[in-house]
């Protein structure tokens, strides 16, 4: 297929990785963190750490946008969903979450509420144009990759007068996240996470572009390369890093340089900034409270918020204790160091969400790697 | 299926719909019988007009399978429900090396579904069954009401008769056996997901719906007791087979990403869906697994074939207390081809 085959070329990743091999040097460890799901899931699903000298190691980062949702998010569009007038408009991904008490939304589904699986948010606002004496709610998750088509499903919606079309909007931005990886001064050292680089966003930094990676790259002295989402744009990007790290450079790199700019798809953030403004604080699954890390709907755009439509009022929700996501997601812990991973967390019983999106940590490891673990604990079995 | 020969009328099959008398039992079944299904499948056993089809068995060993079909849209690129019917449950039959015999068919209506549709539905039912060699011996119509079904939804029941000696079997595949797959995957999946207009594109690729006995009979002359078992990778692909396999033998996998063959528009629309084709659904492949010594022989009669014409080595069988299937990605590394988690599309048959 064109434009795919070409970037995941086997011949042309091994020549990659001989060139990581030969310019890693062998008394260092090399440890970077890719910050998306989307670059961890083509880290699991092409095998990408085969291809690696044991002395780089790769750290999964936050950037899966339905790991880092709070269960009281997703408590609040069951909720909704429950109501009987709502119909619940919502992508495949977020079906499986577990909600407080062992819910989810696929339950809720079975149990009666109107929620249905949508491939795009326009598919909501016509639904929403079709059945008039319906509330659809979109509910808008993800970073800024997807947060211009919700701008834009609110656009559509205003054009066509519809007052029965709101969003529940959950859309987060990714620099914030990147500084609460890298701001550790102030954290205890068992919670510092060592990191000597980024693989950057692919699809965030097309609508933001490179520009806003600088301050951070400078003021946390790593560098970060922006790379694509197949195999060989992240196997590309791990020899840029360890290139960068051996000059001693802290640069913002491009790699993606087919889809992304500096200063990013300007159309898309005129969409957002016309509709979203920032959030004072925003909870995430992990992290914690960031503050001006997410966004809200513009008061001109109030009556298209579900929140304030049918007064979404939160009610705090804790994660179940002995679930590690937190740990995960801040690249703290591999997933197969949590008690829960393959005991009794699966992708069919998910205890995190971390196990549920194929973008989370968890469900990769689990779903492409896992056999790795077999083979590291002989090891250390043969070494013990 | 009984029917009274005395009527006043012929069906409106242009224009009418399936109202609740026609699964009444009553005359309007009667007449739905004879002018759709006995007209579609045309065999003396529904001559008779009983409501059981009597047959002499032959001595040996024979299968039995089931199956329901519920497949949305009803028609798609390269078959419908009524064909998909006939071809899964034959195919059922033949992954056990069975020639297959005889089918019956099982209808649930609902209350308004277009005659024309329910005739086009059984002409193809018929015209696979014939083409398959089988009749549809003995059927049964009902009706619900207007929203307690999708249109209609088809069971097919079928036996066949198994060669002497042969026995395959899921639970028969021993370390360093050769894994060959038939051909192409994901086409059935994709071909129905492409009529689905909530996805919103479109693709010049056919349901590969087929069946698949006729294959079978080369491969069992050309193996004999050497294949040790056959499976056809439906629902949940050729990933979720191998991995039921792998835990009826209690055994692991390891494949090569590159000798799977997928065409283009396939991957194409996998891409765009963020599906993996190892987990889209086939209705005319199969996957064998066999002793090293006979793969050149199998792969010779499936090639001749035309339904084989793509066979190829996948990989092999090897001991795996964890039952894993692992694959060797065409980028080097190596992952797991792990169960499907949840539901990759539903009413893909």
């Amino acid at each position: 297929m064109k434009y795919i085959d070409e970037y995941r070329d086997g011949g042309l990743a091994r020549s990659i990785a001989a060139s990581i091999a030969r310019e890693a040097v062998l008394d260092r460890h090399y440890r970077f963190m890719e910050f998306c799901g989307g670059h961890t899931h083509a880290i699991s699903r092409y095998g990408i750490e085969d291809l690696l000298p044991s002395n780089v190691e790769m750290v999964h980062g936050p950037g899966c946008p339905v790991c880092v949702l709070p269960v009281g998010r997703i408590d609040d569009a069951i909720r909704l969903a429950m109501r009987p007038e709502v119909t619940l408009c919502t992508y495949a991904d977020l079906m499986r979450v577990p909600a407080s008490g062992g819910a989810s939304l696929l339950k809720a589904k079975a149990a009666g509420a109107d929620i249905r699986m949508i491939y795009s948010s326009m598919d909501a606002v016509l639904i929403a144009e079709a059945e008039p004496a319906r509330q659809v709610v979109f509910f808008a998750i993800g970073f800024e990759t997807t947060t211009p088509s919700t701008a834009l499903s609110i656009g559509l919606a205003r054009r066509k007068q519809l007052t029965n079309f709101s969003v529940f909007c959950n859309h987060v931005l990714t620099p914030p996240a990147i500084r609460a990886i890298l701001d550790i001064k102030n954290l205890p050292e068992v919670e510092r996470v060592l990191v000597d680089g980024f693989v950057g966003p692919a699809h965030v930094s097309t609508v933001i572009g490179t520009a806003p990676y600088v301050a951070l790259a400078a003021e946390f002295e790593k560098p970060v390369v922006v790379a694509g989402f197949e195999p060989l744009d992240v196997v590309q990007a791990i020899l840029m890093l360890v290139r960068q790290v051996n000059e001693g450079r802290c640069e913002v790199e491009n790699q993606y340089i087919r889809a992304v700019t500096t200063g990013g798809n300007l159309i898309a953030q005129r969409e957002i900034a016309e509709i979203f403004e920032l959030r004072k604080t925003f909870e995430w699954r992990g992290l914690g409270e960031l503050p001006v890390s997410a966004l809200r709907l513009r008061d001109a755009y109030a009556q298209y918020d579900a929140e304030q439509r049918f007064d979404v009022v939160p009610v705090p929700a804790a994660d179940n204790p002995a679930c590690e996501c937190g740990d995960v997601l801040r690249g703290l812990k591999k997933p197969s160091e949590c008690k829960l991973f393959g005991t009794v967390c699966s992708p069919e019983t998910p205890m995190g969400s971390c196990m549920v999106s194929p973008e989370g940590a968890c469900a990769a490891h689990w779903t492409y790697g896992r056999f790795r673990d077999r083979a590291k604990a002989s090891a250390m079995q043969d070494a013990a | 299926m009984s029917s009274p020969r005395l009527r006043a009328r012929k069906l409106d099959i242009r224009g009418g719909l399936v109202d609740l008398s026609h699964g009444a039992g009553g005359r309007a079944s009667a007449q739905l019988i004879d002018e759709i299904f006995r007209e579609a499948f045309d065999n003396p056993f529904l001559e008779q007009g009983n409501d059981q089809a009597a047959f002499d068995v032959p001595a040996g060993r024979m299968v039995m399978s089931t199956d329901g079909y519920v497949i949305w849209p009803l028609f798609f690129p390269g078959g419908d429900i009524g064909s998909l019917a006939v071809h899964g449950t034959i195919n059922d039959l033949a992954m056990a090396g069975a020639r297959p015999l005889h089918l019956a068919a099982s209808y649930i209506l609902e209350e308004g579904f277009p005659l024309a549709d329910l005739q086009r539905i059984a002409q193809s039912m018929g015209r696979a069954a014939s083409q398959a060699g089988v009749a549809i011996v003995t059927g049964d119509t009902k009706v619900v009401e207007r929203g307690k079904a999708d249109g209609v939804f088809i069971t097919t029941t079928g036996i066949g008769l198994v060669p002497a000696g042969l026995d395959l079997s899921g639970d028969r595949a021993r370390p360093g056996d050769r894994v060959i797959l038939s051909g192409s995957i994901g086409d059935h999946g994709v071909a129905v997901m492409s009529k689905r207009s909530s996805l919103g594109f479109e693709t010049e690729i056919q349901s590969d719906s087929a069946a698949l006995h006729g294959l079978v009979a080369a491969m069992v002359a050309a193996a004999g007791p050497s294949l040790r078992l056959l499976r056809d990778p439906t629902r949940g692909g050729l990933a979720t087979t191998l991995n039921e396999i792998a835990q009826q033998s209690r055994c692991g996998f390891l494949i090569e990403e590159s000798s799977i063959p997928v065409r283009p528009e396939v991957a194409a629309a996998c891409e765009l869906l963020g599906l993996d084709p190892l987990y889209v659904a086939n209705e005319g492949k199969l996957v064998a697994v066999a002793e090293p010594g006979v793969t050149d022989a199998l792969l010779a009669v499936m090639r001749a074939h035309p339904l084989g014409r793509e066979a190829s080595v996948i990989g092999e069988v090897t001991a795996d207390d964890e039952y894993f299937v692992q694959m060797t990605t065409s980028f080097g590394g190596g992952r797991i081809v792990d169960w499907l988690a949840g539901e990759q599309l539903p009413r893909i048959c």
